[in-house]
This record gives structure tokens, C-alpha cells and sequence, in this order.
């Protein structure tokens, strides 16, 4: 078994529908329901929704003082709004996992191995 | 007796061993889950053949002999390396004892190329990455034959393999055939790879060698999937494409239009071959590459231009522009409608394709507005088809034919 970090990207070309209450409702429903189901089959390790980089802090300690600034990173077009790391037998896989994801959070997922985690 | 030594030489075995080794090395990377690995290994095995061969001869099987060898150099090679236990335990799968000399001959290793196949091919590599793999591992080539059939610096495809093979490794791209949801849409990932090697092979510099290639790959992946009928029809359509290279080009270098080609001068051979894949039955409908087969067929079955059956190939443009509604297959029906329903009517069809930077486009259009009588819209034509077109012959050809219209 592998591990894999299945990072949920916001990015201005997928910029979901604005929904109604009942529609998030049900979005949530199928991301609790498929979380569910990576739980089942031991799956899922861990997952969290984040922020938006609106409130994110930059820490930059690598020059001898620390200077502390507003934002996110960079001014990148895309930003981490989520993640799920899972635990699959290959890429196919984690593969399979992001993209039921992706279809149930209506974002583009990007698929990472963790380095160091082969065999099993 | 004194006389020529019993075996092959360097550049013979040099041959055998690029023929045989996509077998050996698929069988390999099965058995020690490790690419690098089994490219040392196989490179391990040639070094042994060169110094046996040619005293020893050919062994009575050679694929298998190197299939054995690479794996107990393999094994070597990991003891040496303490890569590990399991790995060699992983080996002694591979048929044999973990000790040595096995006997060659009497073993059967299963054929593991459509798992290569598929690794070579998978959709998380970029295509470039996929077409080098495939070349490397499946056909044999070495690196810097890889790097010049794709007119790349040998550093930079050396560094395209190495990062292809890292990918494979940290993501765990698996080393097994997809399962039936993913099937088709794998398997046209594969075919893609393969119809683009062909077609690499026919710029206008013209690389034979990448073409044979491209059609032995065909063929491999043809007998491993029997009864898919694009495998069959990819195969069928670059055996009749490749049976009529020697009548495209004049002695001059112009090119010909297959109307006037010489049929004479066509491989008959791989023509009856082409035919006999496509006699095969397979599982499910056609698919594109099937229909162009067949299409393809219906122009070399003819014996000469005007025999040709324009009516059939109509038919299966239609089917063909049902599954794959480009432009450029819409043009190449207009061609066939030219010729069933007349010259205006194929015109008309034009009117509307996005096809303004396509040399294809301008010819066709130069041919059909000559046939209708209005010439001086068709010399135009053919002086834009000679501007776009991609090769010498193609422009030469077009140029001679709209100053006929000139005159």
C-alpha cells in the first residue's frame, strides 16, 4: 500500500455555480457518504477542508528575523482548499478515489504519493 | 574443422536481442518490480551473448536464454547491491530455482508485454513520455535511437526516460492491464501511442526504420488483444498506409495522388496481411481507426483508380463521421462525395469546415472547382494549398498542377 495526498484545488477556471442551501446540503451529504465509504475500506487516513487564503499568514524565518506578513504564499491562480491523504494499492487506485472526489466537490484534484511510505 | 564460427555475430545478436527483449524485459520488471533493474540485467545478458555466441551458436531458444540470464544477473546484481531479500524472492517467481542454471528451454515465462504495454502507456504520463517508454522498453531501441527518431538531444531524451521512470516508481504507476471500465479508454491511449510513432516515421524526412517499428509493436499488441477490433484495424490501416509508400513519390520526388499511383509497385504482401487482420472476427463494433482500415482496403483492392468502389467508401466515411465528427474527416467524405454524387455537391460540403491553414483542404477544393470549370478560383486554390504544404513533394505537385490551370 501506498499513501497519497489527493490536494482539492480552487482555481478561478472552476469556480463552482454559487448554490442554494439545498443544494450544499446535498453536496455534503455525497462528499459524508464517500468519505464514509474510503473509511470502510480503510481508506482514508485523514482529511480537512482549509480556509481561504484570505486569512492565511506567511512565516519567514530563513533570513535570522522573523517577519511575519498578511496572505497567502504567493500569488498563485490556484490554492489548496482541501485535502484527503488515502491509503491505496497504486496510482490507479488513488486515482479512482480523486475522482469521485473531484466529482462530488466539483473541484480538479491533484494526486501526490508521500515519499518514503512504499511497501507494506 | 577451422572455418567461420557456428554462431552469430555482434550485429546479429544486436538484432535478436532488440526482437526478443520487450518479452524479457516485461518479464523482468514483473518479476523484480524494478525498471532500472531489469535494463541492467537485460544489458548483463547481451554482454554474456556476445561472448558466447558466436563460438556456442544460437541457443535453441533465444528469447527464453535471455529472459534466464537477465534474471540470474538480475539476481546478482541485487545480492551485490543488498537491494533486499524480498526482491530475490520476488525473482524465484519467475520460474526456476532461485540458484542458476536452470535450463533455459524448458521454461515457459508467461508474456507480460500488454502489462508493459499498458505501465508505457498510462495517462499520468505526458504523451512524449509515453511514446519514448514504449520505444525503450517495448521495441528495444536504445536511448540515443530514441532521442534521433524524435530529432531530440540525446541528454534531454535520456532526462525525459529518467524522470518517466521515476514517476512510475514514486506514484506507483501499476504494471497490470486495466480493468474492463477503464479498458477503452486505455486502450485508445495506447493506440494513439502507437499510430504516433507510425506517423513520426513518415515525416518528410521519412524514417522506415520507426515505421517497422511502429507496425512490429501493432502486431505484438494485435495478437495479445485478438478480439479488440481497434487493435486489429490500427494494425490493418498502418500495413496498407505502409504497403503503398513506393508508389507516393515520382522518380522526381513529386509527389503522386493515389489515383495515379503505379499499383504495381505496392507491397502485395502486406496488403494480404492487412486483409487477413481485418477477416479476423472481433468482439465489438468498429471504432476509427477500424473504419480508416477498411477504408484504406476498399482504394488497394481496387485495380485501378476508376475501380474503385467510391460507393463503400462513402458508406464507411459516413460511419466514420458518426463516431469521429472532425473537419478533417468531413473533408476526406466530401472527397468520396465528389466522386459518387458529383464535384458541386462535394463543393458545397466545404462551404463551413475551419480548415483555412490545411493544405488537404485548399487541394481538395482546387480539385473540385477545376472539375466544375472555374478555373481561375482553382488556381488560386492550389497556390494556397502550395504555400501550406508540409513537404517538397507535396508543393512541387501542387505548383504543377495550378500553373496547368495557369496556361
Amino acid at each position: 500500500m501506498t499513501e497519497y495526498l489527493l490536494s482539492v484545488h480552487t482555481s478561478p477556471d472552476h469556480r463552482p455555480e454559487p448554490m442554494s442551501e439545498q443544494q450544499m446540503q446535498e453536496q455534503m451529504q455525497r462528499v459524508e457518504a464517500l468519505e464514509a465509504e474510503m473509511k470502510e475500506r480503510d481508506a482514508l487516513i485523514s482529511s480537512a477542508r482549509l480556509t481561504g487564503t484570505d486569512s492565511a499568514t506567511v512565516v519567514d524565518a530563513t533570513g535570522g528575523e522573523v517577519i511575519t506578513t498578511d496572505g497567502p504564499f504567493a500569488e498563485a491562480k490556484e490554492h489548496l482548499a482541501g485535502f484527503y491523504i488515502v491509503r491505496a494499492a497504486d496510482l490507479d487506485d488513488a486515482l479512482s478515489w480523486a475522482q469521485r472526489t473531484s466529482e462530488c466537490v466539483g473541484m480538479p484534484i491533484e494526486v501526490r504519493a508521500f515519499a518514503g511510505m512504499r511497501g507494506a | 574443422m577451422v572455418g567461420s564460427p557456428p554462431g552469430p555475430d555482434p550485429a546479429a545478436i544486436g538484432r535478436i536481442f532488440r526482437e526478443e527483449s520487450g518479452r524479457s524485459i516485461a518479464a523482468l520488471i514483473r518479476a523484480f518490480g524494478d525498471i532500472d533493474l531489469a535494463e541492467d540485467a537485460i544489458q548483463d545478458a547481451f554482454a554474456v551473448a556476445i561472448e558466447r555466441w558466436p563460438d556456442e551458436g544460437l541457443p535453441p531458444r533465444p528469447g527464453a536464454w535471455i529472459t534466464t540470464t537477465a534474471r540470474n544477473r538480475g539476481i546478482d546484481r541485487i545480492r551485490r547491491e543488498s537491494r533486499g531479500r524480498e526482491l530475490i524472492e520476488e525473482a524465484a517467481m519467475l520460474g526456476g530455482e532461485e540458484d542458476g542454471d536452470t535450463d533455459p528451454d524448458s521454461e515457459a515465462v508467461a508474456d507480460e508485454r500488454l502489462r508493459l504495454i499498458f505501465m508505457c502507456c498510462h495517462p499520468a504520463l505526458s504523451r512524449e513520455a509515453q511514446v519514448a517508454l514504449t520505444l525503450r522498453l517495448l521495441g528495444g531501441l536504445t536511448t540515443p535511437e530514441v532521442a534521433s527518431a524524435f530529432l531530440v538531444a540525446e541528454r534531454t531524451m535520456g532526462q525525459r526516460l529518467s524522470r518517466a521512470k521515476r514517476k512510475i516508481r514514486e506514484a506507483r504507476i501499476p504494471y497490470a492491464v486495466p480493468g474492463e471500465a477503464e479498458l477503452p479508454a486505455r486502450l485508445s491511449a495506447v493506440l494513439a501511442v502507437l499510430y504516433l510513432i507510425y506517423n513520426a516515421g513518415l515525416g518528410p524526412e521519412g524514417d522506415r526504420e520507426l515505421r517497422d517499428e511502429a507496425i512490429r509493436l501493432a502486431r505484438i499488441l494485435q495478437s495479445l488483444m485478438p478480439g479488440e477490433p481497434e487493435a486489429a484495424g490500427l494494425l490493418a490501416l498502418m500495413l496498407l498506409t505502409e504497403a503503398r509508400q513506393a508508389g507516393r513519390l515520382a522518380e522526381d520526388g513529386t509527389l503522386v495522388p493515389l489515383a495515379e499511383q503505379d499499383r504495381r509497385r505496392w507491397d502485395q504482401g502486406r496488403i494480404a496481411e492487412a486483409a487477413g487482420v481485418l477477416a479476423q472476427p472481433t468482439g465489438h463494433r468498429s471504432g476509427p481507426y477500424r473504419l480508416q482500415a477498411e477504408i484504406a482496403a476498399v482504394h488497394t483492392a481496387a485495380v485501378g483508380g476508376e475501380a474503385t468502389d467510391w460507393g463503400r467508401i462513402l458508406g464507411l466515411y459516413d460511419e466514420l463521421l458518426a463516431l469521429a465528427p472532425t473537419p478533417v474527416v468531413a473533408l476526406n467524405r466530401a472527397v468520396a462525395v465528389a466522386e459518387v454524387r458529383g464535384p458541386g455537391a462535394a463543393l458545397e460540403l466545404l462551404e463551413g469546415l475551419e480548415l483555412d491553414g490545411y493544405c488537404p483542404f485548399h487541394a481538395a477544393r482546387a480539385d473540385l472547382l477545376r472539375r466544375i470549370g472555374r478555373g481561375e478560383e482553382a488556381a488560386a486554390a492550389y497556390r494556397r494549398a502550395a504555400e501550406l504544404a508540409p513537404s517538397e513533394a507535396e508543393r512541387r505537385y501542387l505548383g504543377a498542377r495550378g500553373s496547368t490551370i495557369d496556361a
